[in-house]
């Protein structure tokens, strides 16, 4: 039988039992999952193990808005590695109010297939 | 001096107010929302990250979003509201008084209120911190509200002493927003807030999480430089030789929320020792036609569950109006809820016996974290009322229970309840 | 510009110098290091208007006391700032500090305090005042003491002051003073002052002060002590509660506070940084500890902060008041307690020291003694209220809802003749932050009014002035920046 080892440790946030799941490799080159407790927490392993995503919320700058703030998310989960681009490029704009929940204020961010859509309605300081 | 006449008022219009008075509406009363800030949504308005509305809507939604719903819902309901209005006494007649700019001096004649006020944040003072008063501490969501509502960071190095949501949460926004975390420092040997939470604020950052220490000390004279922690022992107490320094030029605190009871003090209502109002199984405090709904009974854990009880909380206030006000009632016969082993507080604090043939919904939370336990109810003669296994029970998450005492089999003559988590008897047993 | 008379020194003593001076026809100046004035040891202090049987009858600080406690009833008459003559108790809790006691009233009623008056029914004890220990056996009463705000004392003298002609210079440090042909001539930070007569009330820095006119004949130590303050509907004293006392000082007290609250406090210890306001661990627990003794039931889940303030504990331990050698130079220095209850009678002895070496002390025709009562939500009737704000709306606008603060009264103390110019002076003046939620509702709304009103930058507004910002700048602008340089440290 093949020694595997175990290349990265999970912890399952699927829901609050917090399992640790291992994800370990064998001779073969080929990855297996252990410790995980139901279906879902498998899914959510084998996606943090080769591809982590997460939702980013953030703000954008608005002109003449009530607000000086408008908050945003991505409209899909993005890939981790390219929050930070992703901030950075949300950071650098500014946009004019009024603006309507759910607005694509970005589109396809970066081409990575993800919009920045508007959190809330922000109306037009008077 | 404007007058306002109207069936119920709400204070406050964050999710607890918007829910119940959207509920008062629909019962086709007339019903008024005071809010003290300048637009409608509380505090949900400053939690821009995700993760509300999975109960409520089955969708993931941010704190904004979600309240965004109840916004829309509000106006297509033409619910009145007054913004920037802040009420400064209720009194017994349920006559309530509040300023704003625009109309002055207001007066509220209510037939039922609402309080939706929400909760505030523990603060330095609460939990004793030694040292200098430097500038540079802040609670968690008053640099919440600086950086995400009013556009301007409070430090580059931040400290964050404690691991409730709120401080993770900030401990991701702040590293978004170009700051550097290093340590969210919490005294008990366990994370306060959501797994998911640790995992993707702090793990995925890299932001150290030092466990069963405290701030035991604010440096700097002007602005803080920095904080000493302490490991602390099983009674919190210091542990001498165990100082760290780390420097930071900003302190967080996310050390706990507490119902904000000024107004409901004010209005003569009686407080329970979780500092929310006592209340009965229909969520009126104890003066009549006084309700309370959300955050200001009890801090929820989940914006979703505020809602759910701010819905009921709108629902009985409505069956108030239209069947008890004004009419001669006799004195109602109570169950009184008391906490037993592992159990913080428990609501309601009543039941009125000529309910217990319905659902009720019980809420409470644990004391300490445990696994594999068993809630009890029981009456004064220790009679099981009720029982339950659960997997496991953590102070941060509020345990929700519907129950139908009637079904149950509770005794007619039952005069407290105790509500306990225990460990599971088969556990002992193994263990032996 | 040559002036009759400069105050060195912004805390209650300078200004009440500066105050009680100011109803003469003199040109009188008060220079403050800090960016306000009752920023040192009148921040820090218990607020207590003793009744004045506490300090030994060899020192002259027990006169000024006896004497300063009967000057307070006509000070609130004419200045409105909050003060309450709710009585004092020394508490015995065991048979031998009954005779103590006795002695204390004995010497006390022959130096004139009135009222003084041994109790030993417990039954009328604990009615005057339930809180207390069971283990009390007996108390000294002394109705005439009291509680007042100290710091809004001294905004209020500083304002009549002001209004009398006084100028008062913020950040001011004094950095050397030079006398030649009776005019003095002091550098500071704020550039230079000449004066014929300077009165040092410079608190804790007195001493430096008087050297620098090259008299060395004193030195004073600072000795800290440490408060924890509680909120306030957590309980309700009647009266200032003090335990035998020790040979450093009155010991520990619990006592209210003229808002209401309740405050444990303050411990002895002397220390050497002149800056140390730092609490400690020990320190509070010693507090604690000691507050338990008076009151066992300490409200500590309802704390709502803890502080520390530094007396200027001169070596003789008595009040160092002098018409010195350099002529037109007055030492007030060495201010231990009771100075708070002794400033108006060390107000009346510069007097008398100013008309001894030739000052003129000529009363001015417009000379108002009034300082008329900030006007407070709190106190409005509805009806004044609806009237008020059709006045001005800033009434109706509520900053902080721990103490019902408007905007209105926030605008006033900036714009006050001895205005806030920072987030504590505005606290200290007003009061928002004071309340249980620490600031945390009010404080955004407190900086925008100031940035506001001062024409500043939020980044500009600091909490009492120097390094004490708030804020480091626009959100977005320092994530570029942070991400191009990387975080400052």
């Amino acid at each position: 039988m093949l020694e595997l080892s175990t290349i990265k440790i999970i912890r399952c946030i699927v829901c609050p039992t917090g399992c640790e799941i291992k994800a370990k490799k064998g001779a073969n080159e080929k990855v297996t999952f252990e410790g995980y407790t139901c279906e879902r927490g498998l899914e959510y392993a084998q996606q943090e193990f080769y591809e982590p995503k997460r939702i980013l919320t953030t703000t954008m700058r608005i002109e003449n808005g009530l607000l000086p703030l408008i908050p945003v998310r991505t409209d899909k989960a993005i890939l981790k590695e390219k929050l930070k681009d992703v901030l950075v490029e949300i950071a650098k704009m500014k946009l004019k109010a009024p603006i309507k929940m759910g607005d694509i204020l970005i589109e396809n961010i970066l081409g990575l297939g993800a919009n920045i859509i508007a959190s809330r309605d922000l109306i037009k300081l008077d | 001096m404007n007058k306002y006449k109207v069936d119920v008022v709400v204070i406050g219009s964050g999710a607890a107010g918007l829910a119940s008075a959207v509920e008062a509406k629909k019962a086709e009363l007339s019903v008024l929302i005071i809010e003290r800030d300048h637009e409608l949504g509380g505090i949900t308005l400053q939690c821009i990250h995700n993760g509300f509305g999975l109960k409520e809507f089955e969708e993931e939604l941010t704190g904004p979003e979600y309240i965004q719903r109840f916004i829309n819902e509000v106006k297509e309901l033409k619910i009145p509201y007054l913004l920037d209005t802040m009420v400064f006494e209720i009194n017994k007649d349920k006559y309530l008084y509040a300023v704003n700019k625009q109309e002055g001096l207001i007066e509220v004649e209510a037939k039922a209120i609402i309080l939706a006020m929400g909760c505030r944040e523990r603060t330095r003072g609460a939990i004793n911190i030694p040292g200098f008063r430097p500038s540079g501490i802040y609670t968690a969501g008053q640099a919440q509200r600086f950086v995400n509502i009013e556009g301007y960071l409070p430090g580059n190095t931040f400290v964050i002493l404690g691991s409730g949501d709120i401080g993770m949460i900030m401990a991701r926004r702040l590293t978004w927003e170009g700051c550097k975390v290093k340590a969210v420092v919490e005294i008990l040997p366990y994370v306060s807030g959501l797994l998911r939470n640790q995992v993707q604020c702090l793990e995925d950052y890299e932001i150290p999480l030092i466990t069963n220490y405290t701030v035991t000390k604010i440096h700097g004279r002007d602005r803080i430089k920095g904080v000493t922690i302490s490991k602390v022992d099983r009674n919190f107490d210091r542990i001498v030789g165990s100082e760290k320094f780390i420097e930071c030029d900003t302190l967080l605190l996310s050390v706990g929320l507490i119902p904000e009871n000024e107004l409901t003090l004010q209005a003569g209502v009686e407080l329970s020792k979780n500092g929310g109002p006592v209340v009965d199984n229909n969520l009126e405090t104890s003066v009549e036609g006084i309700f309370a709904c959300g955050n200001v009974l009890q801090v929820h854990d989940l914006v979703d569950l505020v809602t759910a009880e701010a819905k009921r909380t709108g629902k009985v206030a409505a069956e108030y109006v239209k069947s008890r006000y004004d009419k001669e009632i006799k004195a109602r016969e109570t169950i009184k809820l008391v906490s037993g082993d592992n159990v913080n507080y428990v609501k309601p604090d009543l039941i009125n016996k000529n309910d217990l043939s319905n659902d009720i919904i019980f809420t409470f939370r644990v004391s300490y974290p445990d696994r594999r336990v068993l809630i009890q109810f029981k009456d004064e003669e220790n009679s099981i009322i009720y029982k339950r296994k659960k997997i496991y029970v953590i102070p941060s998450e509020m345990v929700e229970l519907s129950i139908n005492l009637e079904k149950q089999g509770i005794k007619p003559d039952c005069k407290t309840i105790t509500v306990e988590v225990i460990p599971r008897p088969e556990v002992l047993i193994e263990e032996d | 510009m040559i002036f009759d008379v400069i105050v060195i020194g912004g805390g209650v003593i300078g200004c009440c110098i500066a105050r009680t001076l100011s109803k003469y026809d003199l040109n009188i100046c008060l220079i403050e290091k800090e960016a306000d004035i009752a920023n040192g040891t009148t921040k820090g202090n218990s607020g207590v208007v003793h009744a004045g049987y506490g300090a030994p009858r060899e020192h002259t600080r027990r006169q000024f006391c006896i004497k300063g406690n009967k000057l307070y009833t006509q000070a609130v008459e004419e200045l409105n700032f909050p003060f309450q003559r709710i009585g004092s108790f020394v508490v015995a809790v065991e048979d031998n500090q009954i005779k103590f006691l006795e002695e204390e009233r004995k010497r006390g009623i022959e130096d004139g305090i009135p009222g003084l008056e041994l109790i030993l029914d417990k039954e009328r004890i604990k009615y005057m005042e339930p809180n207390l220990t069971n283990d009390v056996i007996g108390v000294l009463h002394a109705p005439t003491a009291g509680i007042v705000s100290p710091y809004e004392m001294t905004f209020a003298l500083a304002e009549n002051a002001v209004i009398n002609g006084v100028k008062f210079f913020l950040n001011a440090k004094v950095k050397k003073i030079t006398h030649q042909d009776y005019l003095f001539k002091l550098k500071t930070k704020a550039g230079e002052f000449q004066g014929r007569n300077v009165i040092n009330a410079a608190g804790l820095y007195a001493a430096k002060i008087s050297k620098m006119v090259g008299l060395d004949y004193f030195e004073l130590m600072p000795r800290k002590g440490e408060y924890i303050l509680f909120d306030r509907n957590a309980m309700h004293l009647n009266k200032v509660l003090f335990p035998i006392p020790t040979k450093v000082s009155k010991g520990i007290l619990v006592c209210p506070t003229i808002h209401g609250n309740t405050f444990v406090g303050p411990n002895a210890q002397n220390i050497t940084d002149k800056k140390d306001i730092s609490t400690t661990e020990a320190g509070l627990k010693e507090i604690i500890e000691g507050g338990r003794q008076l009151v066992p039931n300490l409200p500590l889940r309802a704390s709502i902060k803890n502080f520390a303030g530094l007396r200027a504990v001169p070596d003789t331990y008595d009040f160092v008041i002098d018409n010195t050698d350099v002529y037109g130079f007055i030492n007030v220095a060495g201010i231990l307690s009771p100075g708070l209850t002794s400033c108006y009678a060390i107000a009346e002895r510069v007097e008398e020291y100013l008309e001894l070496i030739g000052v003129e002390l000529k009363t001015k025709d417009d000379y108002n003694p009034i300082r008329p009562k900030p006007e407070r939500f709190k106190d409005f009737s509805k009806e004044q209220l609806d009237g008020k704000i059709k006045e001005d709306p800033a009434w109706a606008r509520i900053i902080c809802r721990c103490e019902m603060i408007p905007e209105k009264e926030i605008v006033d103390a900036i714009h006050n003749p001895v205005g806030a110019k920072t987030v504590d002076g505005i606290k200290f003046r007003c009061r928002p932050g004071m309340g249980r939620c620490g600031g945390g509702f009010c404080r955004p709304r407190v900086i925008e009014i100031l940035s506001r009103e001062l024409g500043i930058t939020y980044q500009e507004v600091t909490k009492r002035g120097e390094d004490t910002y708030f804020l480091i700048g626009k959100t977005k602008d320092i994530q570029l920046r942070n991400i191009e340089e990387g975080v400052k440290e």
